[in-house]
């Protein structure tokens, strides 16, 4: 690990001069990518901010119905909120499905959002990696690729956000509160983590010295209709293969409003609105759901290993439309499938 | 109150109530308070902290190291290169026995396997010292990595294991083949898998001029001071190792390895004490690890199901430099009786590590080859896998014709079979479904492991209070030794756990062999009843020819040692107690010293082995492929047993490896760099809670009257082997598709054609 300074941040103006002052520094919340990072010698930053003082770690009601989440408030916090597990399960549900409970107990909101990918290439110094150290290649792209991105990869970077999180907030429509040198802004959730193209050295469209404050959940109800559905190698402390994010909303036997986002398939939590207005109008049922699974995966493409993924995240769409659809989400407690 | 009979003096018997009992583990509260003495807990005044650079290529030679910019680190003490390392007595790369492997230790500047040490930098501080590592920036002449079982030239190898024949072979196979009404042929792979121990392999080096002591978790004390002894041309009694607990060994800790050297060397360098970790990464390499292998079997069967001929071939590979074949094809030669059974393997060199022996080296991988194989026989005569195997029951080990010293490999399918519920299962696949849709399979599979037996030493003693002291330098990691080894040698000695005084894990205490082979308590334990029946038998010869003693005269009737007392065998109203027969003679003490080996005579007589049934219950969901594993029930006989909770643990540890060899491990290699890319426990996967159903183990009563004389045979490596099988096995039952390739993953099932939504 290379020497760094260590500064603490007492408010969020103090964050925010600190890191416009040092552009090589990093933010630390809950440590848990950013020291592993930094023991690999993939992060090397000079400066390293611990903003674990701010006032960022509460969950509050919003004007318009909806809630703010702090971008401190832990992962576990946040999963076992009241509000959150009452009106935005699919949230809880996704964030249970994560890490283990360690991991959530340090885990916070906004270095989720910034968790970076699980390539090995990119944590293996000893490999060249386009995200890591960029115009170096992407060995992933024919190489050790099983838990690669099947969607929207370029050919400059496959690697996927692995985050569970994000896939559910994705589906929820959240936004993104941020602050940084030229004061505050919000990002909605689809315009917040990029894809590769050809800068898969950044992972999200924040600029440089920008702080999360918060993510905002609006209020909308799914929580009659919804599941989180994750495939992995373990029951867990497992990334997912390709996990699911469904919340619908069914009025007299029709699909009135429907958000579908998947995990592990791509380099940001995989929206698909287009699919979502074939599910709106419809009539839940295989036949629908095979039809928006099928517009999810129209583009998808296999680089070996990962193919497999193509076929395994159509059946888990369909599996997950389906538990939404019944109102059965799935349990990350008692993993058992139905 | 068991008792134990005494081949040394048959006159003489003791009687514990120790041996058989469920203790808890004596060391239980050290570990569970943190109190227990890990080797990187050691901090000797003025130790300094070492870390290793190792190698990012996989073959080729290292140019270049800014050993300069590691200097200058602040904290930096020195940089241990291939030019200034201290030099050695013995060559690394000498191999003067199938047990000596070769090492790392900059010796050159060839890299031959990915995480080779390169270098070592020692500094004031772990975080100094590992900076100084990344500031060699090292530079290479890289050549292409050899990787995979294809591609590289094939070869048999002199011998597989530790020194076994590569080859071997009963009655003729081709033609038991040809006469058979139904053939299988069947290719199963399994891959790469390391050690991986909670503990990562860790050294403390003092020297005090050419004296040396050490704190490093090893599974053979007495070899490892060999070794030390040999490469640095020092007498053994000058080095001291302390090894109270290993964090886990699994034969990783077997040998001493490279960087445990480096740690010696590189306190020898600076002149104090050093502290060398392995980093996790760190053991994917120089520490060893389970070659990976491509299993071929043939099987013929009569009309009748029983075997006409058996051929397990196996390609495996080994380092570039070094010999160790996973042997196994040898698993098919004891389990299953057949008039030809031919074994062989091929290997290839890889730029790897040296593989090495990983809990049931060669039973592990054989046994899942030739369970699954089996299971497919059975499939295609139409019979129940466990009748077909009772069908092939060997009576006599098949390819020696040597009677078992004892088999209750019956009882075990029995019990094991009637508590899994087995005789309901359906023979056909995909039949089974549980009340949410999910898939349900049975599965079985035979578990065995050689009854092995090491040679050790143990010192006994009795003291004036009438206490004892029992000693032998053997290794507890994790397995138990520590509570075991002692209800033997209280038994051993006629007294209370409590009132002996039980020492091992130093160097300076009798040699008690390797603890591994699943042969430590056999071995050591038959050191320490030895040594018990002479320090008893002198306790008696003091006592019998003393005229004053309520003994005097009974040395033909014998005695029966008990309780701290010795009484008359053929009148027990008449005893006397240690204590007072020690006062009588005077003796502060009395001490014998005790051996064990194993008989080449009965071993040459009879076949020893271990067995076992393990019955495996998995639920596949039916379009996503998702396996769980949601029951597993083993039935064990293993002789005599020790201390039923401890077996039982060794048990449920062994099926638990079972469930990650079969659906979890596997080491990723990168084909064209050669790098191990997933080497770190977030993604060298091994099961978590979530993925352990209900485990249980049964243990079936056996009496072995050859294996030795306390009956026992060994429990640590058994429950791998048929638990792996078994859920591949419930996973063709519950799917109809065969994956013979490990682990059984998610793809597996899908490009099996798992049906649809
Ligand atoms: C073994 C393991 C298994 C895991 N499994 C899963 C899993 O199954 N599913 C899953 O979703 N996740 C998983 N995780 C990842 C885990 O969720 C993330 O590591 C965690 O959410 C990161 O949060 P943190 O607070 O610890 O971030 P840190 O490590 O502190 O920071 C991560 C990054 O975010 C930046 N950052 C943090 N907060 C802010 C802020 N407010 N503003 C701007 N930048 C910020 C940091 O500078 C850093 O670059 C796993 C992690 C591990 C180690
Ligand atoms: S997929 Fe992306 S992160 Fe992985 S090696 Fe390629 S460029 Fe690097």
């Amino acid at each position: 690990m290379k020497r760094f300074d260590y500064v603490r941040a007492n408010d969020v103006g103090e964050a925010v001069a600190a890191l416009a002052a040092s552009p090589a520094a990093r933010i630390i919340a809950g440590g848990t990518n950013l020291v592993d990072l930094m023991k690999y010698d993939v992060e090397t930053p000079e400066r390293v901010i611990d903003i674990n003082r701010l006032p960022l770690n509460t969950i509050e009601a919003t004007e318009s119905g909806g809630l703010k989440i702090g971008a401190l408030v832990s992962n576990a916090d946040l999963a076992y909120d009241s509000r959150i597990a009452e009106r935005y399960p699919l949230l809880s549900s996704a964030l249970l499905a994560g890490a283990s409970p360690q991991l959530r107990n340090l885990a916070t909101t906004g270095g989720n959002l910034l968790q970076r990918t699980r390539c090995y290439y990119f944590y293996d110094t000893g490999t060249p990696c386009n995200k890591r150290e960029p115009g170096s290649g992407c060995p992933a792209i024919e190489g050790v690729n099983r838990i690669h991105a099947i969607l929207g990869t370029s050919d400059q970077c496959i690697a996927t956000h692995p985050s569970d999180m994000c896939v559910a907030m994705a589906a929820l429509d959240a936004k993104v509160h941020v602050i940084g040198p030229g004061g505050e802004r919000t990002i909605a959730f689809e315009d917040f983590h990029r894809l590769p193209g050809d800068m898969p050295e950044k992972d999200t469209n924040l600029q440089p010295g920008d702080l999360i404050t918060a993510v905002e959940l609006p209020a909308e109800d799914f929580t009659a209709h919804h599941s989180y559905l994750k495939l992995r190698d373990r029951q867990s402390y497992a990334f997912a293969l390709v996990s699911v994010a469904a919340a619908l909303k069914i009025e007299d036997g029709r699909i009135t409003q429907a958000r579908l986002a998947l995990g592990g398939v791509a380099h940001k939590p995989w929206r698909d609105t287009e699919a979502e207005a074939m599910l709106k109008n419809s009539t839940p049922g295989v036949a629908s759901f095979s039809a928006a699974a099928a517009k999810v995966l129209e583009t998808a493409r296999g680089y070996g290993e990962n193919s497999f993924k193509i076929d395994l995240a159509r059946r888990a769409i369909v599996r997950t439309l389906k538990q939404a659809a019944d109102g059965t989400p799935q349990s990350q407690t008692d993993k058992r499938i139905r | 109150m068991s008792e134990i009979s005494l081949t040394q003096n048959p006159a003489h018997v003791r009687h514990g109530s120790n041996v058989g009992q469920p203790l808890t583990r004596r060391d239980g509260l050290l570990k569970v308070t943190g109190a227990a003495r890990y080797a990187a807990d050691n901090h000797p005044e003025s130790m300094v902290y070492a870390a290793l650079a190792v190698s990012s290529i996989a073959r080729g030679r290292v140019t270049a190291l800014d050993v300069a910019a590691a200097k200058a680190h602040p904290g930096v003490i020195d940089v241990m290169t291939p030019e200034n390392r201290p030099p050695l007595a013995e060559d690394p790369d000498a191999k003067n026995h199938p047990f000596m492997f070769r090492l790392d230790v900059l010796q050159n500047d060839r890299v031959r396997y990915p995480n080779q040490p390169i270098a070592v930098v020692i500094a004031d501080t772990l975080e100094a010292a590992t900076e100084g590592a990344a500031l060699l920036a090292p530079r290479y002449d890289v050549e292409p990595a050899r990787v995979g079982l294809d591609g590289n030239e094939v070869f048999t190898p002199q011998g597989v294991g530790v020194g076994n024949p590569p080859n071997d072979s009963h009655g003729d196979v081709e033609a038991g083949l040809a006469a058979a009404s139904r053939r299988v042929e069947a290719t199963y792979e399994t891959p790469a898998q390391y050690h991986n121990p909670m503990e990562p392999h860790a050294i403390v080096a003092a020297w005090d001029g050419d004296r040396l002591s050490i704190d490093t978790p090893t599974q053979g004390l007495a070899m490892a001071v060999g070794r030390v002894a040999g490469l640095f041309g020092i007498a053994p009694e000058d080095i001291h190792i302390r090894s109270p607990f290993l964090g886990g060994g699994f034969g990783g800790k077997g040998v001493m390895s490279g960087p445990q050297v480096l740690g010696i060397l590189a306190a020898r360098m600076v002149g104090r004490p050093v502290k060398l970790v392995l980093r996790r990464e760190q053991m994917y390499g120089p520490v060893g690890h389970r070659g990976p292998t491509r299993q071929t079997l043939r099987l013929g069967t009569a009309g009748d199901g029983a075997l006409t001929a058996l051929a397990h071939h196996t390609r495996t590979a080994s380092s570039t430099f070094d010999d160790f074949f996973e042997p196994a094809s040898n698993a098919s030669h004891t389990l299953y009786a057949s008039p030809a059974i031919a074994t062989s393997h091929d290997g290839v060199r890889l730029d790897t590590g040296t593989p090495m022996f990983m809990r049931a080296p060669g039973e592990a991988t054989g046994s899942l080859a030739l369970e699954g194989a089996l299971d497919e026989m059975a499939e295609a005569c139409g019979m129940d896998p466990l009748d077909f195997r009772l069908k092939n029951y060997a009576e006599v080990e098949p390819t020696s014709g040597k009677p078992f010293s004892s088999k209750a490999l019956r009882e075990c399918y029995a019990q094991g079979a009637e508590r899994f519920g087995w005789a309901a299962r359906p023979l056909q696949p995909r039949q089974m479904r549980d009340a949410s849709g999910l898939l349900v399979g049975w599965g079985m599979g035979t578990a065995t492991f050689p009854a092995l037996m090491f040679q050790a030493e143990a010192r006994a003693a009795i003291k004036s209070d009438g206490t004892g002291l029992m000693e032998t330098g053997a290794q507890d990691m994790g397995q138990g030794a520590w509570t075991a080894l002692a209800q033997i040698a209280a038994d051993g000695l006629g007294l209370d756990i409590d009132q002996v005084e039980f020492r091992a894990g130093t160097s300076d205490l009798p040699d008690a062999g390797i603890a591994g082979g699943s042969g430590h308590t056999a071995t050591a334990g038959m050191a320490l009843h030895d040594a018990g029946a002479k320090v008893i038998a002198r306790l008696a010869d003091l006592a019998t020819s003393a005229e004053n003693s309520p003994l005097f005269g009974a040395g033909n009737a014998g005695v029966v040692a008990r309780d701290g007392r010795l009484f008359r065998r053929d009148d027990e109203s008449r005893s006397e107690s240690y204590a007072d027969i020690l006062a009588r003679a005077g003796l502060p003490e009395i001490e014998a010293r005790g051996k064990s080996a194993a008989d080449p005579a009965v071993r040459n007589a009879y076949a020893m082995h271990a067995h076992g049934a393990v019955f495996a219950e998995v639920k596949v969901h039916p379009e996503l492929g998702q396996i769980r594993v949601t029951r597993l029930v083993g039935a064990f006989a293993a002789g005599r047993v020790i201390n039923p909770r401890m077996v039982e643990s060794q048990y449920l540890g062994g099926m638990i490896w079972g469930v990650s060899f079969a659906l979890h491990e596997h080491a990723i290699t990168d084909r064209r760099s050669g790098r191990i890319m997933n080497a770190n426990l977030a993604e060298y996967h091994v099961p978590v809670n979530a993925d352990i159903p209900s485990v249980e183990a049964i243990l079936v009563e056996e009496h072995d009257p050859h294996v030795n004389a306390l009956g026992i045979k060994g429990v640590g490596e058994i429950g791998v082997t048929g638990t792996a099988g078994a859920i591949a096995n419930a996973v063709w039952h519950a799917t109809g598709i065969r994956v013979r390739h490990l682990p059984i993953g998610l793809e597996g099932l899908l490009a099996g054609g798992l049906g649809d939504a």
